[in-house]
């Protein structure tokens, strides 16, 4: 099977009154089907796909010893101490529910405004927020400390007749992150169902008709589905828009409903929501850029997609960067003493470096992005997702930490220095996704099939190479039917 | 190529002949299918279906189809979302009423902050959250309810040729139990709309 090199064509660029192709290489839908099943159909995957599995079933094996010995031993083996009683836990929990945002924002938002580019991505940033919201639950639901009673967080009847305080922005933090979690689920299953039905038809193992068979619940393609499918894909997204805008939001009411200084801002929802998009798009950077060379999908991934990207971690880490000014005008502005010293020791305090690391990570690299040459050069923009990922992890460990270790009372101040659980639980954090990633890449198809289909310019029935063939007998269609029956 | 077929894909067996479920056409590209369901829609059938890899434009209008109440039906779900999550914050945070829910429950006014019993803005976020999730469990669950999924078997899955319906190709089927179906005529007028083929489908 020999497909058409045609991904060092570029398409970065806009011709005026014309439209850029977003599908290169592939001349009708049968190859589109092949191109992207291909990984989900070879017997075995790329070595580089063992490798990773293994790295990060290593590390999912330490997270279940480190999980286990927090529960049987309590949250003290963490460094978390009196002032900073926050901290690694919280810090992976914002960063995963923050990486999460990017997928809803491609599959809902982006969908709202006709953004067609999106079905390209679509489906693996979906997958990654479904895992990296699997990721982010784990941390809450083991700092508790009493596992056994995480039960309390929901208004079920228990033995002590009470019920969860519902004034509480941690209380609105289960709804709405687990309201998050089934939504992102349901839109990715409702646009994974047309696609395993290919799969099922392509399936040529018991196992695999089977598996599949039962997933795609039946789906034939009926038009009078698709017409109700339609409408629902549509309803999803508009709910998904408000909901994506409002999870992390919640999440800064956790910090912005207290009193503490370097918390209490009214900036927090909007900042938090930006610089969610921000981390999640640098995610979907960092494994679109892998996945695409590996399983051969860089014609359908093409460099505009990640150049379009790319410029949306430009705009994002604008944003952000102008909320960390924010912050300090407003701590300046306000006069209020507590509000200047937050600002002041987190700059230059006894966490400065971490701070300095954020900065330079989220406000400066990103401004390479104002290149085109960076925009397309696929090192550089790996390299630079990776600054930001790492930048925005340090942005929730700087607001959480600092505020905590250095607030009104300095004979209260004390200093957090994670431990080897802490560091575990972290990097187990990364191998459960890891595992969830890879094997999402391996058994499901990683672009939607079906969506990709109907971007292409072959969809519309008005498109002029179906009419000019119509009566002369040489359908282009028909040229190509030599693919061979799957059958 | 473009060939006039008809095959019954059943297998040839000494048992009592299977009922006919229906008729099953291919076309070849999405130009093709809209025009096809156009003549088909104005020749009067009722049990007729298209089938196509993706949602093609101008298809539902070519069909006839009418557009679905599911908007309505989740306009209601989430109403009612919004109702249960101002009704459980208030019955157990602002009031003590005993209700029987499954086991005899209480509420318990808490007195948090200072905030009066009836804070509604406080409750706003959970029942923000139910909302959307009560629009979306039914948006979900009534778009397959209505669809007829799950449905794991259908007589046309047992068409080989079918089978390219999720891949590349375009279908028109019409059901037997169709009152203008008869299998001479329905098999004429898919072929007259430039059918590349047609295939006999059995219930089995």
């Amino acid at each position: 099977m020999s497909t058409i090199q045609a991904h060092d064509i570029d398409n970065t660029g806009d011709v005026p009154g014309k439209r850029t192709a977003l599908v290169l290489g592939h001349t009708d839908f049968h190859q589109v089907t092949n191109t992207i099943c291909r990984p989900n159909e070879t017997r075995k995957p790329p070595m580089a796909w063992y490798i990773m599995f293994g790295i990060s079933m290593l590390l999912v094996m330490n997270l279940g010893f480190v999980v286990h010995y927090l529960i049987f031993t309590g949250v003290g083996v963490w460094g978390l101490n009196n002032p900073v009683m926050w901290a690694f836990d919280i810090t992976n929990f914002v960063f995963w529910v923050g990486i999460g945002h990017a997928g809803t924002l491609i599959s809902a938002i982006l969908f709202l405004f006709r953004q067609k580019w999106r079905t390209g991505i679509n489906r693996f940033a979906e997958a990654m927020t479904i895992f990296a919201v699997i990721c982010a639950g784990l941390f809450p639901g083991i700092h508790v400390g009493r596992v056994w009673l995480a039960y309390w967080l929901f208004p079920i009847p228990n033995q002590m007749d009470m019920w969860p305080q519902f004034r509480s922005p941690l209380l609105w933090d289960v709804f709405a992150v687990s309201t998050y979690f089934t939504v992102s689920l349901l839109f990715w299953y409702v646009g994974l169902v047309p696609d395993l039905a290919t799969m099922r038809d392509r399936a040529k193992g018991k196992v695999q008709q089977m598996a599949y068979g039962l997933f795609s619940l039946g789906w034939r393609g009926s038009n009078r589905h698709w017409h109700r499918y339609e409408r629902a894909y549509l309803l999803l997204a508009a709910l998904s828009t408000p909901l994506v805008l409002s999870v992390h939001s919640v999440v800064s009411f956790d910090f912005a409903t207290s009193q503490l200084p370097g918390w209490h801002t009214t900036i927090f929802p909007p900042y938090f929501v930006a610089g969610a998009i921000f981390s999640g798009f640098a995610m979907v950077v960092t494994l679109a850029v892998p996945a695409r060379e590996l399983f051969g999908l860089k014609n359908l991934i093409t460099l505009r997609h990640l150049d379009n990207m790319n410029k949306v971690i430009l705009v994002t880490g604008c944003m952000v960067g102008y909320a960390y000014g924010m912050e300090f005008f407003i701590a300046w502005y306000s006069g209020a003493l507590y509000e200047k010293f937050a600002f002041m020791n987190r700059a230059f305090g006894q966490y400065s470096w971490a701070y300095w690391i954020m900065v330079s990570c989220n406000v400066i690299t990103p401004q390479l992005f104002w290149f085109k040459k960076v925009r397309t050069s696929i090192p550089l923009m790996f390299i630079l997702s990776l600054f930001v990922n790492v930048g925005m992890w340090f942005e929730r460990f700087v607001i959480i930490v600092t505020s905590l270790a250095n607030d009104f009372l300095p004979s209260s101040w004390d200093r957090f220095v994670p431990t080897w659980v802490d560091i575990g639980t972290m990097l187990g954090a990364f191998g459960l996704f890891g595992v969830l990633f890879l094997l999402f890449c391996r058994f499901l198809p990683m672009i939607a099939i079906a969506e990709v289909k109907g971007v292409m310019p072959q969809a519309d029935p008005h498109w002029e190479g179906w009419h000019q063939s119509h009566g002369a007998g040489s359908n282009p269609a028909a040229a190509h039917s030599a693919h061979g029956d799957p059958s | 190529m473009t060939t006039l077929t008809t095959q019954t894909s059943a297998p040839s067996s000494t048992v009592a002949p299977a009922r006919l479920y229906g008729l099953v056409a291919e076309f070849e590209n999405p130009a093709q299918i809209v025009a096809a369901a156009e003549k088909i829609r104005d020749k009067g059938y009722r049990y007729w279906d298209c089938h196509t890899p993706f949602p093609v434009h101008g298809l539902d209008k070519a069909m006839g189809i009418q557009r679905t109440i599911l908007p309505v039906l989740v306009f209601v779900a989430g109403a009612a979302g919004c109702t249960t999550g101002l009704a459980l914050q208030l019955f157990t945070n602002s009031f003590n009423f005993t209700i029987w829910a499954l086991v005899w429950v209480t509420g318990y006014p808490f007195l948090i902050s200072g905030k009066p019993a009836l804070s509604i803005p406080a409750f706003v976020p959970v029942m923000f959250e139910l909302t959307i999730l009560f629009s979306a469990l039914s948006c979900v669950g009534l778009m397959f309810l209505m669809n007829g999924l799950p449905k794991l078997h259908n007589p046309l899955f047992t068409c080989d040729r079918f089978r390219r319906a999720s891949d590349d190709r375009f279908f028109i089927s019409i059901e037997a139990r169709d009152p203008r179906f008869y299998r001479s005529k329905t098999e004429a007028d898919l072929k007259s709309c430039g059918a590349a083929a047609v295939e006999a489908v059995v219930e089995d």
